[in-house]
């Protein structure tokens, strides 16, 4: 089945020429998101006529007498039709959290262990752009804060200019205990909090 | 001393982002964006702006990513318009129109229009796509092909 209407678009995105087309040929397929399932949505409108693609690999034609017609179509076609585009996608952006012992800008057992995984994502991507954002919990001075969750943040910065990141490319702030991720009283020790956040696209 | 870091942090991503609404990636064979009527080569890196036309050849393809985290791609043979890019980084609104006049596109949708589904729309000859929060593909068929 799936088959039949692969060949039914494959012929379409060959054959247009045949009928002298008034409009080029048209095809949009939606692709299922990284968990596999559907991304969302997407409306296709064409004058007067609506087509909504909400299921992954739903596909929707124009054909060149104008003509709107719906399809699905197989994952190697997407690839033999789309191969060259997806390689170039760019990497999607992504956040990776660091943890820090409480009062010092020193990751965590844990985080230390996670830092290479993270420092190979961030080396893949070419050219990088990347927020450093540092936190502390609420023990102590809100100004204190301010210079931990700074210090914590230039010191991730230090482990990426130390793979060979461009400093250039790495923006540091620190917002001391402003954003707690866990909410807490004031003094509280609340080892989540005492993170930074590392956004990168 | 409190805000300074802070502040210091928006000036610099307002600078970078002034006029750049999202920058090349990916960069592969033959391909140049059009600029208020020069031809820019295209290198990895590179800023892209409104108003930018980004073309590939036989053997091009191209890849951006932009301001709200969406990112687009461009195989070969493709011409693709960036008609209209604003992000405002606080909120998430804004607005991202582009037009594929040729070629083939691959889409995965940013942060504005997981704030208002409206925000992103791309043009072909034929057709406006809507896009709600998703991942798709798009091909213009060639001519005599």
């Amino acid at each position: 089945m799936a088959a039949r209407y692969a060949g039914a678009i494959a012929l379409a995105l060959l054959a247009c020429s045949c009928a002298g087309p008034t409009v080029r040929e048209e095809t949009v397929v939606l692709l299922p998101g990284p968990d596999g399932r559907a991304s969302g949505a997407l409306v296709v409108q064409r004058e007067n006529t609506r087509q909504v693609l909400d299921q992954p690999y739903a596909a929707n034609v124009v054909r060149s007498d104008g003509r709107l017609e719906g399809a699905r179509v197989s994952s190697q076609l997407v690839n033999e039709n789309f191969g060259a585009t997806l390689a170039a996608l760019p990497a999607r952006a992504t956040t990776f959290l660091l943890y820090f012992l409480t009062g010092k800008d020193e990751l965590t057992p844990e985080s230390t262990a996670d830092l290479d995984k993270i420092l190979a994502d961030m080396k893949s991507r070419p050219v990088p752009d990347i927020v450093v954002t540092g936190h502390t919990d609420s023990v102590g001075s809100a100004e204190s804060n301010d210079r931990l969750s700074m210090q914590r943040a230039e010191r991730v910065k230090t482990f990426l200019t130390g793979i060979g990141i461009p400093p250039d490319r790495i923006v540091t702030a620190g917002r001391g205990e402003r954003e707690l991720l866990v909410a807490t009283g004031d003094n509280a020790d609340e080892p989540r909090n005492r993170r930074v956040e590392i956004n990168v696209r | 001393m409190r805000w300074t870091a802070a502040m210091i942090a928006c000036a610099v991503l307002s600078t970078a982002w002034a006029n750049d609404v999202g920058q090349v990636k990916v960069a592969k064979g033959a391909a140049h964006v059009e600029r208020e009527g020069a031809r820019v080569q295209v290198s990895v890196g590179m800023p892209i702006r409104q108003s930018d036309t980004l073309v590939t050849g036989a053997d091009g393809s191209l890849g951006v990513t932009f301001a709200d985290n969406s990112l687009l791609s461009i195989g070969p043979n493709s011409v693709l318009a960036v008609d209209k890019f604003s992000f405002n980084p606080g909120t998430h609104e804004g607005q991202f129109d582009a037009s594929l006049k040729r070629g083939t596109l691959a889409v995965v949708s940013g942060k504005m229009v997981k704030q208002s589904p409206d925000a992103m729309r791309v043009r072909t000859p034929a057709s406006i796509l809507g896009v709600r929060g998703t991942e798709f593909l798009v091909k213009i068929a060639e001519p005599g092909n």
